[in-house]
């Protein structure tokens, strides 16, 4: 096996929040999202060893391409997460040639459990003992060689975040590659019995070894982030805190701050005398380009793009103080908080987490769902987590509130709520259907200790996702601008197709086609209709449909006149109602994407879009039926099919919850220790036709199935039946 | 006694896990096995979930999930 030599691949294991993609990007040296909250990487990621690619090889010197492969934290090999599953699944079926076991020093005794397993796995294994730093500040004093000995694998102290100790890691892994060592067979970690006597065995193994390898620190008073907790975590400061740690971010970012560099962006870069758009009518006239491609430049790309630049840095300054919140700790602080009160909506406290995220960009929050391990909950957080205004509705919102409601300040604000209503609402309404009754895996969470974040980590992931921003709107948003100028500028004639009065193009056939569909909402005008197409494909789209459709670029001064624009073609309510589809409605194809692989299941993906959709429709039609029936008294065909929709809406959050019906036979978890006891007793003969070394044995016909993707699935039977009592009509156990 | 019933402040060792293997299995991988030590630390605002202090790590709980955890002072 030269290959083996060649191509090294290197596993990266070990608890959550342990340190392994700070480690990994140390030693990649590229930049993956490091989050201060269990469970940041929710996919494996792989990079190339810094300093050892390309070298071939050739020599037999050791290892030429070595390839580090991040895995999501896991805290035993019994997968329960999706994320966790993926960890799993690497180790058993791909074998990597090494595993590097990051080992948080400052609580050994957890992370040691994961280790005695992974010595069981027949790889060779480094550990890499991580926070060393703390460690060593904390004047805790750790007697690595005993360590190394009594683990049979060699042990190096490392700080990933000081990056000390990484030479020495790399040397011992090239080392390790080339030299396999016989792992020390650890009798103590194979025993037999029940799970309860095998976990009490490894935990007893460890505590003897903790014993005599780590001296403790000498005092023990409170930590600082016990200190912190005593105050944020309180009972009667806790929600008043989150409240306002939520209002400062989006003040700031969004009215104060992050408004006035608007402002700045809009005069400076996009104003009247000295701004691109000037400029480039300019540069155009005096290189005497014909009028289309002028019009294309100005009113197409510069209006389309620009509306949507001018929203950076409100973005960019809402992904800091994201980033900021995701790494110093206090995320796993509010899912603690709020579970209590999500679990009434059928999600779950770490709900919170996608949903905070959610402010900033659907996509990573819906990735970050992951880590829930209750099936219904992560579905449910799945479908309803881009209800929250993401930064790209900004715009939009912006929009309406100042072309309609004199730039009042409840509009944004409300926007979030009607987000956050809408969680909820959907949350009480799904809950108690059949699709999503029964199933409560445990909830267990881990609260990492805080710590003040790296400016560099924060400026880092925020240029990385806002810098996604910008670049969308050079590539996606440029050719929508294109695409939306020329359709709104061509069309047939009697003379053939050529260009046209707007009000004849073939956007407005288009429009006017679909626009019927809107028209019980308030807003059946052909450009509403283009807007929310185009905002489909990315929601910052629909300003700058707007903005070709309206001419913005002639008006971009303050864009007092776009509004006037605006402003003359709805009103006030068909404005709102407009706002509230476009919000609820299916997120943008980059969501879309991510909901489609985040369902892993077509069924359950077209039911979220459709839902979606329907749930958006509902809403904007009770806004603009209602809000018309109050305001001017008319009583129409719409108004009975807004008063019926809200009796049904009603009756679906007050009626009782449906009963679960036979589908869910009992299922059972198969513990990774059961697993590897059979494999070491050998009474499990191997299986030619699987590749996987643990047999399923037993396994029921569901969870094969189900290919293992769906953990919450196992729980399914024995905890409802327990749970709820017998009349609930839980089938399993007659 | 089960874990759900300590007040806050007490530390309780584990006597027996009482529970489906999911819950179970999960709950030996954190460290709570047959003797282990446990501080409680805070309950959430609302009452639930509760903060356990287990082998010097801080977790988090449902009351629910603690009522399978069978302890003594
Ligand atoms: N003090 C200290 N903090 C670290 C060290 N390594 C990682 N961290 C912090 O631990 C947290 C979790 O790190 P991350 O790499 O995301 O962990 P992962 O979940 O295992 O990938 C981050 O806030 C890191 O900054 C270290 O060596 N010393
Ligand atoms: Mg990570």
């Amino acid at each position: 096996m030269t290959q083996a030599a060649t191509n090294l691949r290197i596993a990266l294991v070990g608890n959550p929040n342990s340190g392994k993609t700070t480690l990994f990007n140390a030693l990649t040296g590229t930049h993956q999202f490091v989050g201060n909250w269990p469970g940041v990487t929710v996919e494996k990621k792989e990079g190339r060893l810094k300093g050892h690619q390309d070298h071939g090889g050739s020599g037999g010197s050791g290892a030429g391409n070595v390839t580090i492969t991040d895995l999501p934290g896991i805290y035993s090999l019994s997968p329960y997460s999706p994320e966790e599953i993926v960890a799993r699944d690497y180790l058993l079926n791909e074998r990597p040639d090494v595993i590097l076991n990051i080992v948080d020093g400052t609580n050994l005794e957890r992370n040691l459990y994961l280790t005695t397993q992974l010595t069981e796995l027949d790889i060779p294994v480094v550990v890499a003992l991580n926070r060393m730093d703390v460690v060593e500040r904390d004047g805790i004093v750790i007697d690595t060689a005993l360590l190394a000995a009594e683990l049979g694998c060699p042990v190096i102290e490392i700080s990933a975040l000081k990056q000390t100790g990484l030479d020495a890691l790399t040397a011992t892994l090239l080392e390790t590659a080339c030299v396999p060592h016989t792992p020390k067979p650890l009798q103590l970690h194979a025993p037999t019995g029940t799970a309860e006597d095998i976990a009490a065995a490894r935990y007893a193994y460890i505590d003897a070894l903790v014993d005599r390898c780590v001296a403790p620190a000498p005092t023990d008073r409170p930590s600082i982030s016990e200190r912190i907790d005593a105050i944020v975590t309180n009972r009667w400061l806790a929600f008043p805190i989150f409240a306002a740690v939520i209002f400062f971010i989006y003040f700031i970012s969004i009215t104060t701050v992050g408004a006035l560099l608007q402002e700045w962006v809009a005069d400076g870069l996009f104003g009247d005398e000295w701004g691109i758009p000037a400029l480039a009518a300019h540069l155009l006239a005096a290189l005497g380009v014909t009028t289309w491609l002028e019009s294309l430049v100005v009113d197409g790309i510069i209006a389309g793009v620009g509306a949507v630049l001018e929203f950076v840095p409100q973005i960019f300054m809402l992904f800091v103080f994201l980033a900021f919140l995701e790494s110093c700790g206090y995320m796993a602080r509010v899912a603690f908080i709020m579970d209590r009160l999500f679990r009434r909506f059928g999600l779950s406290g770490k709900s919170c987490i996608p949903i905070m995220i959610g402010t900033g960009c659907s996509v990573p929050a819906l990735m970050a769902s992951r880590t829930i391990e209750n099936e219904s909950n992560r579905r449910m957080t799945v479908m309803t987590t881009s209800f929250m205004p993401c930064s790209a509705k900004l715009p939009v919102i912006a929009l309406i509130s100042g072309a309609l409601f004199g730039g009042a300040w409840w509009v944004a604000p409300s926007a979030y709520f009607v987000g956050i209503a809408a969680i909820i609402c959907s949350g009480i309404i799904l809950k108690k259907t059949r699709l999503f009754s029964g199933d409560t895996t445990p909830f267990i969470m881990e609260l990492p200790d805080y710590h003040l974040p790296t400016a560099k980590a924060i400026l880092r992931s925020t240029w990385e996702r806002g810098w996604s921003f910008v670049k969308r709107a050079g590539t996606i948003i440029l050719l929508a601008a294109v695409a939306i100028w020329f359709g709104a500028n061509f069309g047939f004639t009697e003379d053939g197709f050529g260009m046209v009065a707007m009000s004849e193009s073939l956007l407005a056939m288009l429009g006017n086609a679909l626009a019927w569909i809107f028209a019980p909402l308030g807003w059946g005008d052909w450009r509403a209709t283009v807007a929310t197409l185009t905002g489909l494909v990315a929601k910052e789209n629909i300003v700058s449909t707007f903005g070709i459709l309206f001419n913005f670029s002639e008006v971009a001064e303050d864009g007092v006149e776009v509004w006037g624009y605006v402003a003359a073609n709805f009103t006030a309510l068909s404005a709102y109602s407009f706002l509230v589809f476009n919000l609820l409605c299916a997120p943008c194809f980059a969501a879309i994407a991510t909901i489609r692989r985040e369902m892993s299941n077509a069924k359950w993906f077209w039911f979220t879009i459709g839902y979606q959709g329907a749930f958006a429709y509902a809403m904007a039609l009770c806004v603009y039926q209602l809000g018309t029936l109050v305001s001017t008294g008319r009583f129409t065909l719409g108004t009975v099919a807004a008063l019926a929709l809200v009796a049904g809406f009603l009756y679906l959050l007050t009626r009782g919850t449906e009963e679960l019906t036979g589908e869910h036979p009992q299922h059972h978890q198969h513990g990774s220790d059961e697993l590897m006891r059979h494999d070491r007793a050998g009474d499990q003969p191997a299986d030619s036709t699987t590749e996987c070394r643990f047999q399923y044995e037993n396994q029921c016909h569901a969870c094969r199935h189900h290919n293992l993707m769906c953990p919450g699935l196992y729980s399914k039977g024995k905890r409802t039946a327990e749970d709820t009592g017998d009349d609930d009509g839980e089938p399993d156990e007659r | 006694m089960t874990l759900a019933d300590v007040a806050i402040g007490t530390t309780v060792s584990v006597t027996d896990i009482v529970a489906d293997e999911v819950l179970k299995q999960r709950l030996l991988d954190m460290g709570i096995t047959d003797g282990a030590k446990i501080t409680v630390r805070r309950f959430a605002p609302l009452g639930d979930p509760v903060e356990i202090v287990v082998r010097g790590c801080a977790l988090v709980i449902r009351k629910e999930d603690a009522t399978h955890i069978k302890v003594k002072q």
